[in-house]
C-alpha cells in the first residue's frame, strides 16, 4: 500500500471495522451523521479529519454504541469482523468494549478516575474480560506501561493520576487500551490536548504499536498536520458526511472535493506561509443539519458554488480508491 | 498558615471528642461506676463535685431517683451514638441509592427520585414520630426507624447532584468503552468520586438526628422511661430546673459538646479530603 510514511504494516484484506450508511438523529430535529461509510483494515491507520460539530466523535460513540439517550443510530451495516454489531444486545456490546475494540480519548486529564490507582485502573480491565487474579494482570500492566515508555513503571502502578503530566497520563490511557490485545483502537483527538513535543511522541508511539502489533486504528483529529504524520487512509468529514475518502497520498497529492482543498490552504506550513500574506480561512461555519436537507451542505461557504449544489450530490471517483461527494470535475 | 492551624485543630478537637464519646459508648458497662438504674432515693439530687454538699462517689451528683448522674451520662452516649449511627446508616442508604439512580439516569429515572424526594420534604417529620408513636409504642427501634427512614433526603439530594457532575466526565465514558457496565460504573467510578461530599452530609446528619432524638424523647415520643437518653434527661430534669439546675446543665452541655465534636469533624474531613482531591 502506498501510504504517506511506509512502514511496510501488515495491512489485511478485509477490514476489521466496515461502516455502511451510518445515521445518527438527535432528538429527532439534528441529523449529526448523515450515510457516513468507511472501512478500517488491520494493520490500516483510517483518519476521520473535520471540523468541531462535524460528527467525527459521534461517528466514534456510535461505533462503540455508546450514544447517549435522545439519539438515534441506523445503519446499512456496521460490522466488526464481519459480525454485525447493531443487533448486539448491549452486555454482548459490553464485552467487545475494552476488550477486542478499544477507545482513547481527548483529554487525558479527565479519562482517569481520581480515586483509584493507575495499576488498580488497568489491571481492572483486564481481569473483566480475561479474568485471571490481579497479580497477572499487574504484571501485564507494568509490561505495557513499559512498552508505551512510561519510566519506572512498577512506581507508576501505585500512583494516582494527578501525580502523573497529561502526557504521562495519555501514555498510560493508550497502555489501558491495550490491555486485552484490542483489533481495532478508537482514537478521538488522542493528541489535542498535549503540547506539540508529547503530541508527537504519542504519535510515534502509536505508529509503533500498530507496526508491532498490527492494530487497526480509527484516528479522529482535526490536525492535517496529525492525518499526514500517520494515516494510510483519510476521510474528510463535512456536517455528517464523508465529503472524501482517498489514500493519504492521493488525498494529499489531488484532494478534490473543494472543501478538502479548503482545509488544506488553512494549514501554515513553515517556510512556506510568510508573514504578510493571511492565512487561509472558510468563511462561515459548519450548518447545522434538519432532516429533509438536500444537496451539498457545503454549498454556503463554497467558492463554487453553482445553482445544482442544491439537487443531490453524485459521488464521484477519482482514481480507483478515491471518492469524492461534489458537483465538479476534477 | 494560622487559619489553617486553626481549622487542624478544630478537626483533631472534634475527632478527640467524636471518638472520646464513642469510647465511653462502647465500654459503657466496665466505665460506669454505679448502675444506671439503680434507684436511691435517700440520696436524691445530689449535687455535683464541684457545689458544696456534693456526696463521696456520685462526682456528677444524682438524678430525682438518686441514680448516679455520671452512669446515666455515659449510658446516654451509647443511645446517642447508636442512633445516630444507625440513623445515617439507614438513611444514607436510601438518600444515596435514590441519588445515585436518579443523577445517573437521568430521565424518567430522575423525575421519579425527584418527587420522592419532594414527597418526602412535604412530610412534618416531628408530626410522623408522634402518629407511629401513639400507633406502635415507644421503643428505640421505633425512634431508629422513624429517623432513618425520613432524614435521608439531604442525602438524596447531595448525590443526585454530584453524581449528575461525574456522570459526565469522561472517566465515566472511558470505562463505559471498556465494557463496564452502567451498575458497576455507579458502584466503581461515580460512588468513590462523590463520597467525599457525602461523609460531611453524613456527619451533619448525625448530629441532626442526635438532636431530634433529644428532641423527640424531651417530647416524650423518643426513648421510652428507664432508658438513660440525654434528651429524656434534660426532659426529667426541667421540673428541677430552678433549684437544682446542674441537672439539666449536664445532659445539655454534653449534647451540646458531642453535636459540636460531630460538626467540626464533618468540617475537617470535607476540607481534608477535597484538598487532596484537587492536587
Amino acid at each position: 500500500m502506498d501510504c504517506a510514511i511506509c512502514w511496510g504494516p501488515r495491512v489485511t484484506p478485509e477490514p476489521v471495522l466496515e461502516v455502511r450508511d451510518l445515521r445518527i438523529r438527535f432528538g429527532g430535529v439534528v441529523d449529526a451523521v448523515r450515510g457516513v461509510s468507511l472501512d478500517v483494515r488491520g494493520g490500516e491507520t483510517h483518519c476521520l479529519v473535520g471540523e468541531s460539530g462535524c460528527g467525527k466523535s459521534v461517528t466514534a460513540l456510535a461505533i462503540m454504541g455508546l450514544l447517549g439517550r435522545g439519539a438515534v443510530r441506523s445503519s446499512a451495516r456496521l460490522a466488526f469482523r464481519g459480525t454485525e454489531m447493531a443487533g448486539l444486545s448491549e452486555r454482548e456490546m459490553a464485552k467487545l468494549r475494552g476488550d477486542k475494540i478499544a477507545m482513547i480519548f481527548q483529554e487525558p486529564m479527565t479519562s482517569l478516575n481520581p480515586a483509584f490507582t493507575i495499576g488498580s485502573q488497568m489491571a481492572e480491565v483486564f481481569e473483566r474480560h480475561r479474568g485471571g487474579g490481579r497479580r497477572v494482570a499487574l504484571d501485564r500492566a507494568a509490561g505495557l506501561l513499559g512498552r508505551v515508555g512510561v519510566s519506572a513503571p512498577g512506581l507508576r502502578l501505585a500512583q494516582y493520576p494527578h501525580q502523573l503530566s497529561g502526557g504521562l497520563r495519555q501514555r498510560v490511557m493508550i497502555a489501558m487500551a491495550l490491555m486485552c490485545d484490542p483489533e481495532l483502537l478508537i482514537a478521538d483527538e488522542p493528541t489535542t490536548a498535549l503540547d506539540v513535543t508529547v503530541q508527537a511522541q504519542i504519535l510515534r508511539l502509536l505508529v509503533e504499536l500498530q507496526r508491532d502489533l498490527g492494530l487497526a486504528i480509527l484516528l479522529i483529529t482535526h490536525d492535517l498536520g496529525v492525518v499526514a504524520r500517520v494515516a494510510h487512509r483519510v476521510s474528510v468529514m463535512y456536517a455528517g458526511e464523508v465529503v472524501e475518502s482517498a489514500p493519504a497520498t492521493d488525498l494529499f497529492a489531488a484532494p478534490s472535493h473543494p472543501y478538502t482543498r479548503a482545509l488544506l490552504a488553512c494549514v501554515p506550513v513553515p517556510g512556506v506561509v510568510r508573514r504578510d500574506q493571511p492565512l487561509g480561512s472558510i468563511p462561515g461555519t459548519v450548518p447545522r443539519m434538519e432532516p429533509g436537507f438536500t444537496g451539498c451542505a457545503f454549498r454556503a461557504r463554497c467558492r463554487y458554488a453553482m445553482e445544482v449544489c442544491a439537487d443531490d450530490v453524485p459521488l464521484r471517483l477519482q482514481g480507483p480508491d478515491h471518492r469524492y461527494l461534489c458537483q465538479l470535475v476534477v | 498558615m494560622m487559619a489553617v492551624r486553626l481549622r487542624l485543630g478544630g478537626t483533631l478537637l472534634g475527632a478527640a471528642i467524636v471518638l472520646f464519646v464513642a469510647v465511653l459508648a462502647v465500654f459503657a458497662p466496665l466505665l460506669v461506676p454505679h448502675d444506671p438504674f439503680a434507684q436511691d432515693l435517700m440520696g436524691r439530687l445530689a449535687p455535683p463535685m464541684w457545689l458544696d454538699g456534693a456526696q463521696a462517689g456520685h462526682p456528677f451528683g444524682t438524678d430525682q431517683l438518686g441514680r448516679d448522674y455520671l452512669s446515666r451520662l455515659i449510658y446516654g452516649a451509647r443511645i446517642s451514638m447508636l442512633i445516630g449511627t444507625a440513623t445515617v446508616v439507614t438513611s444514607g442508604l436510601i438518600g444515596i441509592t435514590l441519588g445515585v439512580l436518579g443523577g445517573f439516569f437521568g430521565g424518567l429515572v430522575d423525575d421519579a427520585v425527584m418527587f420522592v424526594i419532594t414527597c418526602r420534604l412535604s412530610i412534618p417529620l416531628v408530626l410522623v414520630a408522634l402518629a407511629v408513636v401513639s400507633l406502635v409504642g415507644s421503643s428505640l427501634t421505633v425512634v431508629v426507624l422513624t429517623l432513618g427512614l425520613l432524614l435521608w433526603d439531604r442525602f438524596a439530594v447531595v448525590s443526585r447532584t454530584t453524581t449528575m457532575q461525574v456522570r459526565n466526565l469522561d472517566f465515566v465514558s472511558a470505562a463505559r468503552a471498556a465494557g463496564c457496565s452502567r451498575i458497576y460504573i455507579m458502584w466503581h467510578e461515580v460512588l468513590p468520586n462523590i463520597v467525599h461530599h457525602l461523609v460531611v452530609v453524613a456527619t451533619l446528619e448525625m448530629a441532626l438526628a442526635i438532636l431530634l432524638e433529644a428532641a423527640l424523647s424531651f417530647l416524650g415520643l423518643g426513648v421510652p422511661a428507664p432508658l438513660p437518653s440525654w434528651g429524656l434527661m434534660i426532659s426529667e430534669a426541667k421540673d428541677y430546673m430552678f433549684f437544682t439546675p446542674w441537672v439539666i446543665e449536664i445532659p445539655g452541655v454534653a449534647l451540646f459538646v458531642l453535636v459540636l465534636g460531630i460538626n467540626l469533624l464533618g468540617d475537617g474531613l470535607r476540607d481534608l479530603l477535597g484538598a487532596t482531591r484537587d492536587a
